[in-house]
Parts: C-alpha cells; sequence; structure tokens
C-alpha cells in the first residue's frame, strides 16, 4: 500500500490532484453549482410568471390566445363580479380567523408539550398527523364527517346533549365558512405547534432557574422568558403560515368549492373556476394576480424580520 | 403549648414545624406537582388534543370497513363498526386505478425529491461558502421564489405544459415540482452548511482536494440530517400536492392518489364514502410512516429552518 509506505506524502495528498483550477476560483464554481437551481426556478417558475401578468392583461380563453386587452380584466372583476368580491373577503376572513386560532393553540400546545410526562415521542407524533397527511385525503373525511344527511360531528352532539338539533354545516354561507376555518385549523394548529415546541426547547433553562429564584410565578415567566425568547420562531411560522393560508387551494376547493350558491370562494377557487371550468384563463389570470400585492407585502416583512436576525 | 415534636431522625431536609419554610400550598394560582395538577397542566389537555387530532382519522378508519347498508345507518352508534367488510378495499383495487395512481404519486414524489436535493445541495453549499458578487441577493431571491404559491403559477404553467407536449406524463410534474421544493430546501441547508466549521473544509483543501471533492466527502456527510429532513420535507410536499396534477392529469392511468380518488370516487353528487376512505387511509400511510419514526428529526429539521433561518 502507498499510503503506508510513505505517510509523509499521503499527508500531503490524500485526495487527487484535480487539473480544472479554473473551477476552483469561487466565482464560476459558485455560478456553476447554481446552475441548476437558477434553470429550474427560471424556467418553471419566473416565465411562468411572466406569461402569467401577460395573461392576465388579454381576453385568452382555453385553447386560444387572446389579443392584449389593458386592464379590463381587472376592471370586470373589480366592478361587475360580486362572486369575485365574497371571493377576496373570504380570503382575507379565512386567512386572519385561521391565524389567530392556529397562534392560540399552536402555542398552548407547545406548553404542554413542553412538560415531562411518558409517551411523549409518541403524543407529539400523533399531533402532527394532521399536518402531514394530504391535505385532500383529510379534508375528504371531514366533509363526509360534516355531510348534510350523515354527519358524525352533529350525531355526537345531537347524543350528548351538546346540541338540540345538527348544524348544516356545508349548507349555508356562514356554518360553510366555519367549516372552512376548523378544517384548516385542525390541519395547521399542529404545525404552529411542533415550531413553537422546537423554538420552546432551545431556550436556556437557567433563565427559568434565575426567575423561580426571585419568585416569578408561572405566568410572569411566560409573559417575560418564553414569549420574549419565542419571538423569531414565532414570526417566521407566523408570516410563512399567512402566506399559505392566504393561497390555499386544496382545502378550500375539496371541502366547499364554493358552495353554497359560490358563497365561500376563496380567490384561489375562484381563479381555477374562472379559468379551468369556465374556461376564461385571461379572468382567471388577473384573479390570481391579486393575490400578489398581499404576498408582495407580506413576503416584504418575512425578509425583514429574517434579515434582522441575522 | 409545650407539644413537643415527636423524636424523628435529625435530616436537615425535613424542615420543623414552626420554623418559617414556605408553604407546601401551590402559591396563587399556580398548579402544583400534585396528581390533579399533573393531570390537569398534562393529561386532560393531552388527550383532548389527541381526540380532537386523531378523531378524523378514526372515522376514515371505521368508515372504510363498514358495509354500504351499515355506512348510512345511525340507528345505532355510527362510532363502531358491527360488521366489519372488506368490500371497499377490493373494489378499490379491482373497479378502480388505485395501485396505478399510488405507483404514479410514488414515481413523482422520488424523482421530484431527487432533483430537487441534487439542486439545492449544490446551490446551498455555493449560497452558504462561496464568496461572489451577487451570493447574497441570489440567496434571498431563491427564498423569495419560495414564497410565490401555485395559485400564482399554475394558469400559465398549463400553457408551458401544453408547448412541451407533456400534458398526462408524469414530466410535467416531475419538472414543476421542485420550484417549490428546491427554494425550501436550499434554504433549510445553507443553515446546515453555515453550522459547519470553516477549518474543516480549509484543512481539506490546504491537502489539496477539490472544492467539489470537500463538499462530497467532507461537508455533506456532516449536513447528512439537514439533507434528510429536506429529502423527508420535499418527498411530503410532492405526495400531497394537488392542483398541478389536477390540472395536467387527466387520463385515468396518469393521476395520481389526490385526483384520482377527488375525480373519480366522486360522481357529480354521488360520494363513495367506503372506498374514498379506505383510498384516504392507504394514501397517508407512506407519510404517517415516514414521519412516526422520523419525528425528532422533523423537529430538529424545523428548529433549523425556522430559528437559523
Amino acid at each position: 500500500m502507498d499510503t503506508v509506505s510513505r505517510p509523509a506524502q499521503a499527508a500531503q495528498a490524500p485526495f487527487p490532484k484535480s487539473h480544472i483550477r479554473f473551477f476552483e476560483r469561487e466565482a464560476p464554481l459558485g455560478f456553476l453549482l447554481l446552475a441548476p437551481t437558477l434553470f429550474m426556478l427560471l424556467a418553471f417558475l419566473a416565465y411562468p410568471f411572466m406569461v402569467g401578468l401577460w395573461l392576465s392583461v388579454t381576453d385568452s380563453e382555453v385553447g386560444m390566445i387572446g389579443r392584449f386587452v389593458g386592464l379590463s380584466n381587472y376592471r370586470f372583476e373589480f366592478l361587475n363580479d360580486p362572486v369575485f368580491l365574497t371571493s377576496v373577503s373570504n380570503t382575507f376572513v379565512y386567512t386572519a380567523v385561521t391565524t389567530v386560532f392556529k397562534l392560540v393553540l399552536g402555542l398552548v400546545m407547545a406548553l404542554v408539550l413542553n412538560q415531562a410526562f411518558s409517551l411523549q415521542r409518541f403524543v407529539r407524533a400523533a399531533l402532527l398527523l394532521p399536518w402531514i397527511i394530504p391535505t385532500v385525503l383529510s379534508t375528504l373525511a371531514w366533509r363526509w364527517m360534516f355531510d348534510p344527511t350523515f354527519s358524525v360531528v352533529n350525531w355526537v352532539l345531537t347524543h350528548s346533549g351538546l346540541a338540540a338539533r345538527g348544524v348544516d354545516w356545508l349548507g349555508t354561507p356562514q356554518t360553510a365558512m366555519a367549516s372552512l376555518i376548523i378544517v384548516n385549523v385542525w390541519r395547521g394548529a399542529p404545525f404552529y405547534g411542533i415550531s413553537f415546541l422546537a423554538g420552546l426547547q432551545i431556550i436556556p433553562v437557567e433563565l427559568y432557574e434565575a426567575a423561580k429564584m426571585d419568585g416569578a410565578t408561572r405566568w410572569h415567566q411566560l409573559l417575560n422568558i418564553t414569549l420574549p425568547m419565542l419571538r423569531p420562531v414565532l414570526l417566521v411560522v407566523l408570516l410563512l403560515s399567512t402566506i399559505l393560508t392566504f393561497a390555499d387551494f386544496q382545502l378550500p376547493f375539496v371541502l366547499t368549492n364554493g358552495a353554497p350558491y359560490s358563497s365561500s370562494h376563496v380567490l384561489a377557487t375562484w381563479a381555477y373556476a374562472q379559468a379551468i371550468q369556465g374556461g376564461a384563463i385571461g379572468i382567471g389570470a388577473a384573479v390570481s394576480l391579486v393575490l400578489f400585492p398581499v404576498l408582495s407585502i407580506v413576503t416584504a416583512a418575512v425578509l425583514i424580520v429574517l434579515r434582522k436576525q441575522d | 403549648m409545650a407539644i413537643q415534636d415527636p423524636p424523628r431522625p435529625s435530616s436537615p431536609l425535613v424542615p420543623r414545624r414552626g420554623t418559617r419554610e414556605p408553604s407546601p400550598r401551590p402559591r396563587g394560582h399556580e398548579i402544583g406537582d400534585t396528581t390533579f395538577g399533573r393531570w390537569m397542566r398534562i393529561y386532560v389537555p393531552v388527550l383532548l388534543m389527541l381526540l380532537v387530532a386523531l378523531f378524523p382519522f378514526y372515522w376514515m378508519l371505521i368508515t372504510s370497513f363498514k358495509s354500504p347498508s351499515e355506512l348510512l345507518d345511525f340507528s345505532q352508534s355510527p362510532l363502531f363498526v358491527i360488521k366489519p367488510t372488506l368490500e371497499h378495499y377490493r373494489h378499490l383495487f379491482t373497479q378502480t386505478n388505485f395501485a396505478r395512481w399510488t405507483l404514479n404519486t410514488a414515481v413523482v414524489a422520488v424523482a421530484s425529491t431527487l432533483i430537487s436535493l441534487l439542486c439545492s445541495i449544490l446551490a446551498g453549499y455555493s449560497l452558504a461558502r462561496l464568496r461572489y458578487p451577487g451570493a447574497s441577493a441570489i440567496g434571498w431571491g431563491v427564498f423569495v421564489t419560495y414564497l410565490v404559491p401555485p395559485t400564482l403559477l399554475f394558469l400559465p404553467l398549463v400553457l408551458l405544459i401544453r408547448e412541451l407536449h407533456l400534458f398526462n406524463n408524469l414530466w410535467s410534474l416531475i419538472l414543476t415540482y421542485p420550484t417549490f421544493l428546491i427554494p425550501f430546501s436550499t434554504w433549510l441547508l445553507i443553515g446546515y452548511f453555515k453550522s459547519i466549521p470553516r477549518e474543516l473544509e480549509e484543512s481539506a483543501l490546504m491537502d489539496g482536494a477539490t472544492r467539489v471533492q470537500a463538499l462530497l466527502r467532507i461537508i455533506a456527510p456532516l449536513a447528512f440530517p439537514g439533507i434528510l429532513s429536506a429529502a423527508m420535507f420535499a418527498f411530503t410536499l410532492s405526495w400531497n400536492e394537488f392542483l398541478y396534477s389536477l390540472i395536467f392529469m387527466n387520463d385515468t392511468i396518469a393521476k395520481t392518489i389526490p385526483v384520482g380518488v377527488t375525480s373519480e370516487l366522486i360522481r357529480g353528487d354521488d360520494f363513495f364514502w367506503g372506498e374514498l376512505m379506505a383510498a384516504s387511509l392507504l394514501g397517508s400511510l407512506p407519510v404517517a410512516l415516514l414521519y412516526s419514526f422520523f419525528v425528532d428529526r422533523f423537529v430538529a429539521g424545523m428548529t433549523a429552518g425556522a430559528v437559523k433561518g
């Protein structure tokens, strides 16, 4: 063996020498390594995004590229499409209400799970399930649980005496929105909870010990140690989840798809309905792009927060 | 009042009556470490959360084993199965293309995960370790693309996929899924790569290794936990994707599980609940198993992603 007989040389060159010195310079190598990523993102993200901008100012339909019509798609949506206006307000309500609930429930979940008890690992894995399981599949289960005639939720409510009559979950505009919110919170709270738990576990124990010595109650410890230390994780989770909820398609599409009477559409499902089911691709593109200004604002907020943390 | 304390083994840990030790009773609203306290602090909330989180899966499970007549019979408790049957599962595999949908979903998830991992390991290393003009701007640019959701892209992608003649072709999904996988995994891996001491890599470079060798033999093995987390996230997100496959896949044999299930087990207003719940359960199993084995890995990944930024 070479390396055994000549240890000095082996220590100098355990790796075969490469002659491609050009790529050892940082800039060319850096861009070379970035190339696959940049190609995928430019071809399948940036380019389609530009095409989408262009589609929204044309009267394109399925199978037919349209001509330039200026901002008339947007004007039509905002002035003449009541379903669009409903879906804008639904999107905001859906995002705001679910975020508040997920935040509070996630925090409670993290604080409960942060205590020592047996089977902790099993409980964590089980509680994470709603977030792991394909949204479409779990939402189907909820749709069956909210069935107009055979709702097991109603069966439990009436048989346990919690309610005199069952609720028509997906049958009225208000309950349909409430159902969307319930299922979204059920699915999203575990993500908040597990993320917060990860954040809690890196808070130094010494802080709590010092506080206990000073006679601080659990409540004071929560307000003055836990929440401030959790702030970075809290903000990131909050903002990322806001973006995902704001643009959510799967859950509203499977649970109600706008029913009843197009009252529970959100922007994503209404864009799909207009463009794919109705064939008006230009209009659909305009509807989905209405999400963009809000997403940009939230994105800017994420960036500012992350940069501060750096 | 000279009641003497009974003689006890003198232990400095046991406070004697009459000394000014804090009362063992919990202060104010603080719940102490009594059995009752532990139940209120831990077991009651945990059991409640488990009940809410898991009930839909229980309902899936028992629905999938109920016979059609039992399914719609609420005269007895619907919470239990009286006569379990495998009818819906048999129907799923003999009358529908469920097996094919599962295969499609798996192929797409594995392929898009591999592509995304390859891209993001290279890009993550480049952005975390190499210094060149524009690196930081590109890093933030990649992060921003994570925030462009499929909802904004699906319509123009229809045109692009048509130009490429990829409708009903698994490649349409394998090529588009990385757009939401790469930004995320790159971001996660940058955090991991940065946490590896530079000295390890520099000593390899001094020994004559090229940077690519240093990446493959030193950085990648050390960042393996991060790569595993990224792979898990990517696989799960691909397995769960719905919008793109709903639009690109119309042939029954090209569909993925979520699309096949919603388009072929629901006909108009007819919901085949037995088959739907059986399919939902089977379609959830792979990711559920993955996470039950790796839940700690997942939590560590969250910390790295969210905290290291």
